[in-house]
């Protein structure tokens, strides 16, 4: 393992206090627990937090902020956050308006996030995210991951709680956007966890994992690393195929890097996707391309499309101002 | 059987040891079909338990369970914190310092039945409920050699989580390339249950 760290223990503390501190005139540190608050809240609003393993980094930590979130909760590398620290920042969060959680598809994350909604005696939802297609949706299983799709999830709820929508309202509008979405990735390597010290799955100099997570599991199958533009095709199949005729309209594209794959490559994968899904009948209105919600030094990336309407396009357009998303502010 | 003070402390102690020095298998196990983090979680909440051990064991078996239960909760984290922390919260509800094996056994069922509720998921999904489900068969069954018995059910237990395709938790991702792997939660209940029976047995 070679990393910037002092102890694999401390990585994630020294992290946090060092993005705190960077972002100052955003967020602060929570009082009671480690966990991210934004600096200014708005009394009565409705308080968005979201939260799940570390490693992803900037998702969430870096999406609070005006416009997105009012809290994140970081847990552990790959860790759900423990209920102790949801409910410290529901409680800092809280301005009146009630609590929305908003939390990525894994037993874990929902498991921590239904506890501390149960224990936190204030009017609380969730919004749970599920846009990857590469898991197989069964009732009898886990269902759908969610991956890169939860950060238009989080942006547009942000944008719409700062117009002042109530809680019943925002469930609502989060799971229309994350119905209206899907993502699909692929990674040329393992991840390494601080504290395993070796990557989490063995990978030849000539192979790739198609349909990939986020947290160095591996994915549905293992194939030959193969020119990107083979690549693409066979991701925008998964989406398309997933969406169906939901796939013909106006969609915003993100081309999400894993952590360790160069700007110029996920330019190129965009492109590349971008010219595949118009015949598909998806016109893209909107992008976003960079290393959003990674999976630590995993190489590889990941594609959403998320079928746009006009009150989404308003929502995403709307000001942002956070460590990793900013515009028009 | 009478669970005093000194005996909780024991029975406490040894698990948690248990759990920590099997740390880097179990995450070897769940490199394998998960994400790597299930030897570092659990050695983290046992931790907690070892450290709090002596106000732990001093409430009676009802709420020292609970507090481990708590504790677990609060410092695992993932879908073991809430899953193993649901277990010992559920077996503190209703357990009495002098207990009957018929009482433990019927408070494992009614543990069992929250870690169910809790996870939205049922025996033969590859899960620690393969082990628990079968230990709790031995638990209801009278007869002598039960510590024998209970080790034994479990590794069987544990060692049929192997060719199961997984459909609860991160392993479910991979299909059935999940197939011919332990199950790290299996192995985790597994070592719980067999340190229990080494207390049993006297030999912790």
């Amino acid at each position: 393992m070679k990393k910037l760290i002092n102890a694999a223990e401390s990585v994630l503390s020294e992290s946090l206090a060092g993005f705190c501190a960077a972002h100052s005139d955003i967020v602060r540190m929570g009082e009671q627990a480690p966990f991210v608050l934004r600096r200014n809240l708005i009394p009565g609003k409705v308080a968005l937090i979201s939260g799940g393993g570390s490693g992803h980094e900037p998702l969430h930590s870096g999406f609070v902020g005006y416009g997105m979130l009012d809290a994140a909760c970081p847990g552990q590398v790959f860790t759900s956050p423990t209920p102790d620290l949801i409910l410290a920042a529901a409680e800092a969060a809280d301005t009146g308006g009630g609590v929305l959680f908003i939390v990525k598809n894994y037993e874990g994350d929902v498991m921590n996030f239904d506890m501390a909604r149960e224990m936190c005696g204030k009017p609380a939802e969730a919004v749970i995210t599920d846009d990857d297609v590469a898991v197989e949706t069964s009732t009898f299983s886990t269902g759908r991951r969610g991956v890169a799709g939860t950060l238009i999830v989080e942006k547009i709820l942000g944008a719409a709680a700062e117009e002042g929508r109530d809680l019943a309202a925002l469930k609502a509008l989060g799971d229309r956007v994350n119905a209206a979405t899907r993502s699909i990735g692929i990674a040329l390597t393992s991840c390494t966890v601080p504290a395993a010290g070796k990557p989490t799955f063995d990978i030849a100099e000539d192979e790739m994992e198609v349909g990939v997570g986020i947290h160095g599991e591996p994915g549905r199958r293992r194939v030959k690393l193969r020119p990107a533009a083979e690549i693409a095709a066979e991701m925008v199949h998964a989406i398309t195929a997933d969406l169906g005729e939901r796939a013909r309209g106006e969609a915003m594209l993100v081309i999400n890097g894993f952590g360790a794959t160069p700007l110029s490559e996920l330019y190129l994968m965009y492109e590349a996707v971008r010219r595949l899904l118009e015949p598909a009948g998806s016109i893209i209105v909107r992008s976003l391309v960079g290393n959003f919600v990674t999976s630590l030094d995993m190489a590889g990336c990941s594609a959403t499309v998320s079928m746009l309407d006009e009150e989404m396009k308003r929502l995403w357009d709307a000001p942002v101002h956070t460590a990793a998303l900013r515009w028009g502010m | 059987m009478m669970i005093d003070r000194e005996a909780r402390k024991l029975l406490f102690e040894t698990v948690a040891r248990r759990v920590i020095e099997s740390a880097e298998e179990l995450t070897d196990l769940d490199r394998a079909i998960g994400d790597g983090d299930h030897g570092a979680n659990m050695r983290r909440g046992f931790e907690a338990v070892l450290a709090s051990v002596d106000e732990l064991s001093a409430k009676n078996l009802g709420e020292s369970l609970k507090g481990v239960g708590t504790t677990l909760v609060m410092k695992v984290g993932g879908a073991s914190g809430p899953l193993y922390g649901t277990l010992f919260m559920s077996l503190g509800k209703s357990l009495a310092d002098d207990v009957t094996q018929e009482q433990i056994a019927e408070a494992f069922a009614a543990a069992i039945e929250a870690v169910k509720a809790r996870g939205k998921s049922d025996v033969g999904q590859k899960t620690m409920l393969d082990v628990l489900f079968p230990v709790l068969g031995v638990l209801r069954e009278s007869g002598a050699g039960l510590p024998l018995r209970l080790k034994a059910t479990a590794r069987e237990a544990a060692e049929r989580t192997v060719p199961m395709r997984a459909i609860r938790g991160r392993a479910s991702f991979l299909g059935d390339r999940s197939i011919g792997h332990m199950d790290p939660g299996a192995r985790s209940s597994e070592l719980i249950v067999d340190a229990v029976a080494d207390v049993m047995e006297g030999f912790a």
